[in-house]
């Protein structure tokens, strides 16, 4: 643990260098009402690297992510992003920001094709007025041009060219989350936050979008952050791993130094009351 | 339009034709590939320079002579490329199936042995990996797409673009080299070599020399009046000897373009896009187009349906006679002009098939009714039969003498034989060499006055003189009675129902027939999805009674049409089962190009063909499956065996005989 809070960062089992800090939480504590959903939570997110955070039902997972992308502000605590504490923002300030995110329910425009969805991640690069836009000349036209050539390089990655035309209402659920990723990394994010990624999917596309979000952190060298359910896939994924549960930070660390975590063993598993 | 110099002279291999489009058809576009939404397009001139710097950079990391180069990948312009680049610099290609499973892929490497391959992605990459501790000449391997490969070891894998950035700057060291490589192609030269897909044993390098393949490719464009303004959708295996004939050997030779889809996931809107003029499709891609075409009328309206069947049943009285310029009322033609602005004409566009001039079918019997559903249309399908001994063309179909139960005339510059048996023989330019490190086979096939055993058995029709082809010469055998067992004329007709996928016959020294059979689940489960029948998977379709109904009554359609023909009245069906799972190539049960190895088959589920001739109703049985990534898997299922109703033979008919 030690070596991995030094300034320079660390090198990964697989050999990915990993930086400095990109993202810190510090003393977080969230509460709604008389409810604490987070209890003093500190930790540090590194850029290049693939975080997970876990813990069972209600630990406070997704709270947690909201804080993070600023949708929550909490009580007690400091966000730092790239050296600076964060002040209190507004959505289309954080995706300004490079943070981008998916959602557990996803949250898609159904009634519009897979490309015009991914488009709309190109909303923030996009500097011309509406009524140039609707004109499509010159400038407006040169800068949709430019923004779909990026739209078109992430339907590649994620290889979705065939359904690029299709109504998202008309996809599977697999499917759905796959355009998802995308919008999310049309945005060009310096962070990306994945909340359940792989919930609801059966093996074979777990293994494909696992396989996904690796290429994304390979490719594009995108910081990630996600929170998962399933412990093999957040095993095999991540090269750090927070734990929590009933809102308190209870493990942190390399997947191996999690797994053999006696507190997240007894969380997982449950303690025998005698 | 400009018609290419067509004197040999000179033009004695592959890569002296692209130095000829270069120069002749320099700015006309010779490759198209959809990439980002796009179609990307390259001159004949841009793609000489692109070959030229791979060539160049393959003799800067070492390819000799005679060297074999594995070409792994879908259809690609970077793999055309590859294979002209190899023929370049001397070596020979090897394109190879890129769904092949490891293991198959290690024979074929180890056989030819490769010292270079060329790849597309990190799928093959891992694949050759796997296998390369095995191939003790395997040194390098290039690859084309670099997602997920950046942290591989790369002091043997070299990214496609670099190969070619060190070719281009190593010009002054090389280009001499090449040039002299170059000319020293000749007709006799090797072109490349391609694996049979096997239907027996291990697959065999067949051997082809570029006489073989620039004289058929000649001849065929000759037949077919090719020009340099034709285009081709390039989407079949660029393993199988068709693709390289259309995409290579014919636009070599004409000049002609060959336009690459996105991925095979999009293959259909590419295709309407581009909307080639010479086309080329095994039966199954025509089957599947007019089972979506039924199905989505089937979901229209009222009004369009009752349009549609109208349009289509005057299509099917007069279209193919005005197609093959016989005579038609003037009331039918005017009305078909009508139907043709109506529908056929949208139909097909939506099927991407308005501007073809010429298509072609051939690899399996076409069921007459699709054959004439496209033919009515006013599209100029038809039928060739060849193998990749033979460069592809055996027979071809002449305009205007179209049909859908022959195959042919013999196609210019092939001689054709037919022995005592009935089993085909032919002799022509594109025959080919030799199979790869394999006299035996050689002998076997090829005699010594260049004949060549087709090893199927066919006659020619009187009259016409058109070849029919009975079924494959060794499937054709006797039953216990003495009378003709035809597996394939069978299992033809029952596969020409949309809802049957593949049919498998068995008989051969028995006294009855009995057969497999693997439902469609794209025609069978729209149809559940219209009667409301829920289902899971394939296998709980596949076991579910109404299917088994409906199958059942299509065996005993097939049972009286079969009953007619004295010959082979013997191979009417008495049981069938459906199997649980579909025959798959992943498996060994087919081929890479889909046909069926029945040996295998038989071996393999021998407890359920025991079940069909021992009268049980139901059968246990478990299955080994493999999947896509090579891993094993079993399913269980219990089948239930139905009878069908036979037509009696009258007896004296065997008497007769």
């Amino acid at each position: 643990m030690n070596e991995m809070s030094s300034e320079e960062g660390y090198f990964t089992a697989d050999g990915r260098k990993i930086g400095g800090v990109l993202m810190e939480m510090k003393n977080i504590t969230l509460r709604f009402g008389g409810v604490k959903a987070i209890t003093d939570i500190s930790f540090d997110i590194r850029e290049g690297e693939i975080r997970a955070i876990i813990g069972p039902n209600g630990a406070g997972k997704s709270s947690m992510l909201n804080v993070i992308s600023g949708f929550y502000i909490p009580q007690e605590g400091e966000v730092w992003y790239k050296g600076a504490p964060r002040p209190q923002m507004k959505p289309y300030e954080v995706a300004q920001q490079g943070i981008a995110r998916t959602f557990q329910n996803i949250a898609l425009f159904e009634g519009m094709t897979v490309l015009d969805n991914v488009m709309t991640g190109r909303l923030n690069h996009m500097k011309t007025g509406l009524f140039a836009q609707a004109l499509w000349k010159g400038k407006a036209e040169a800068e949709e041009v430019a923004n779909r050539e990026v739209a078109e390089k992430v339907i590649d990655f994620l290889e979705i060219q065939h359904i690029r035309k299709t109504p998202v209402a008309r996809l599977p659920y697999g499917l759905k989350k796959r355009v998802e990723l995308a919008r999310a990394l049309a945005v060009q994010p310096s962070l990306l936050l994945l909340d359940e990624p792989m919930a609801g999917m059966n093996v074979e596309e777990k293994e494909d979008m696992s396989r996904f979000i690796l290429d994304v952190n390979d490719e594009f060298g995108t910081t990630i952050a996600l929170i998962e359910h399933d412990m093999g896939v957040v095993m095999d994924l991540s090269d750090r791993v927070v734990v929590m549960d009933y809102g308190k930070k209870i493990g942190d660390g390399t997947p191996d130094e999690v797994r053999n975590n006696q507190d997240v063993i007894d969380a997982y598993l449950g303690v025998a009351h005698d | 339009m400009v018609e290419p110099s067509a004197t040999a002279g000179g033009l004695e291999s592959i890569p002296a034709l692209l130095q000829r489009n270069a120069r002749e058809f320099g700015n006309k576009a010779a490759y198209r590939e959809k990439e980002f939404g796009i179609w990307q397009s390259w001159t004949w001139a841009e793609a000489e320079k692109e070959i030229e710097a791979l060539a160049l950079g393959l003799i800067n990391l070492g390819v000799n002579e005679g060297d074999y180069i594995a070409v792994i990948g879908r259809n690609r312009p970077h793999f055309y490329w590859s294979m002209v680049a190899a023929q370049s610099v001397g070596a020979i290609p090897v394109p190879l199936y890129n769904d092949s499973a490891a293991e198959e892929m290690a024979y074929v490497l180890e056989h030819c042995g490769a010292r270079f391959t060329i790849v597309e992605d990190q799928e093959q990459v891992d694949k050759v990996i796997e296998i390369q501790d095995r191939l003790h000449q395997f040194e390098h391997m290039i690859y084309i797409d670099q997602r997920g490969l950046r942290k591989y070891d790369h002091h043997q894998l070299h990214r496609f673009v670099d190969i070619q950035e060190q070719g281009r700057a190593a010009y002054y060291e090389w280009i001499e080299d090449l040039k002299a490589r170059r000319e020293k192609l000749n007709y006799d030269s090797q072109c490349v070599m391609l694996y049979t897909s096997g239907t027996t044993g291990k697959p065999k390098g067949v051997v082809l020399s570029n006489r073989n393949i620039i004289v058929s490719a000649k001849n065929s464009s000759e037949f077919d009046h090719l020009g340099p303004g034709d285009e081709v959708l390039a989407y079949l295996p660029m393993a199988w000897v068709g693709d390289f004939i259309f995409s290579i050997g014919q636009a070599y030779w004409t000049g002609f373009c060959v336009n690459c889809p996105e991925s095979a996931d999009t293959m259909m809107t590419d295709l309407r896009e581009i909307g080639p003029t010479y086309y080329f499709a095994p039966p199954r891609v025509f089957e599947t187009q007019l089972t979506n075409v039924m199905i989505r009328m089937e979901d229209a309206g009222k009004f369009k349906k009752r349009m549609f069947d109208r349009a289509m049943a005057h299509a099917k009285k007069v279209g193919p006679n005005i197609l093959d310029g016989k005579p038609v009322s003037f009331m039918d033609r005017l009305k078909y002009k009508f139907y043709d602005l109506m529908i056929y004409g949208p139909l097909k566009n939506t099927l991407g098939l308005s501007r073809v001039r010429v298509g072609y079918t051939a690899g399996e019997a076409i069921g007459p009714e699709i054959f004439d559903f496209y033919r009515s249309l006013g599209i100029n399908l038809k039928q060739l039969y060849g193998q990749t001994e033979a460069s592809v063309f055996i027979t071809v179909q002449p305009d205007g003498e179209v049909r859908a139960d022959t195959v042919g005339v013999p196609a210019p510059d092939v001689e054709i034989r037919i022995n005592d048996e009935g089993r085909i023989y032919y002799r022509s330019p594109g025959t080919f060499v030799e199979y790869y490190k394999n006299p035996e086979s050689t002998a076997d096939t090829k005699d010594a006055e260049g004949w060549v055993d087709t090893g199927d058995a066919g006659f020619f029709e009187e009259g016409s003189g058109h070849l029919r082809i009975i079924d494959r010469a060794k499937d054709v055998g006797k039953m216990a009675d003495g009378s003709m067992f035809a597996p394939k004329y069978v299992e033809n007709k029952l596969k020409f129902y949309p809802d049957i996928l593949e049919a498998v016959l068995f008989g051969a020294d028995k006294d009855h027939c009995v057969a497999f059979i693997n439902i469609d689940l794209t025609a069978v489960g729209n149809w559940a999805e219209r009667n409301n029948i829920g289902y899971a998977s394939y296998q709980e379709l596949a076991g579910h009674p109404r299917v088994l109904d409906t199958i059942q009554e299509h065996v005993e359609t097939v049972n009286k049409s079969v009953a007619e023909d004295p010959m082979l009245s013997g191979c009417q069906i008495h049981r069938f089962v459906i199997l649980h799972k579909e025959l798959d190539a992943d498996d060994g049960e087919m081929t890479r190009t889909r046909k069926v190895r029945r040996a295998f088959v038989a071996e393999k589920f021998n407890d359920i063909v025991e079940a069909l001739y021992d009268g049980s109703e139901k059968v246990s049985t478990e299955t080994e499956v493999t999947y896509e990534d090579g891993r094993k898997g079993s399913i269980k299922a219990t089948l239930e065996i139905r009878d069908a109703k036979v037509v009696p033979v009258t007896p004296h008919k065997v008497a007769a005989e």
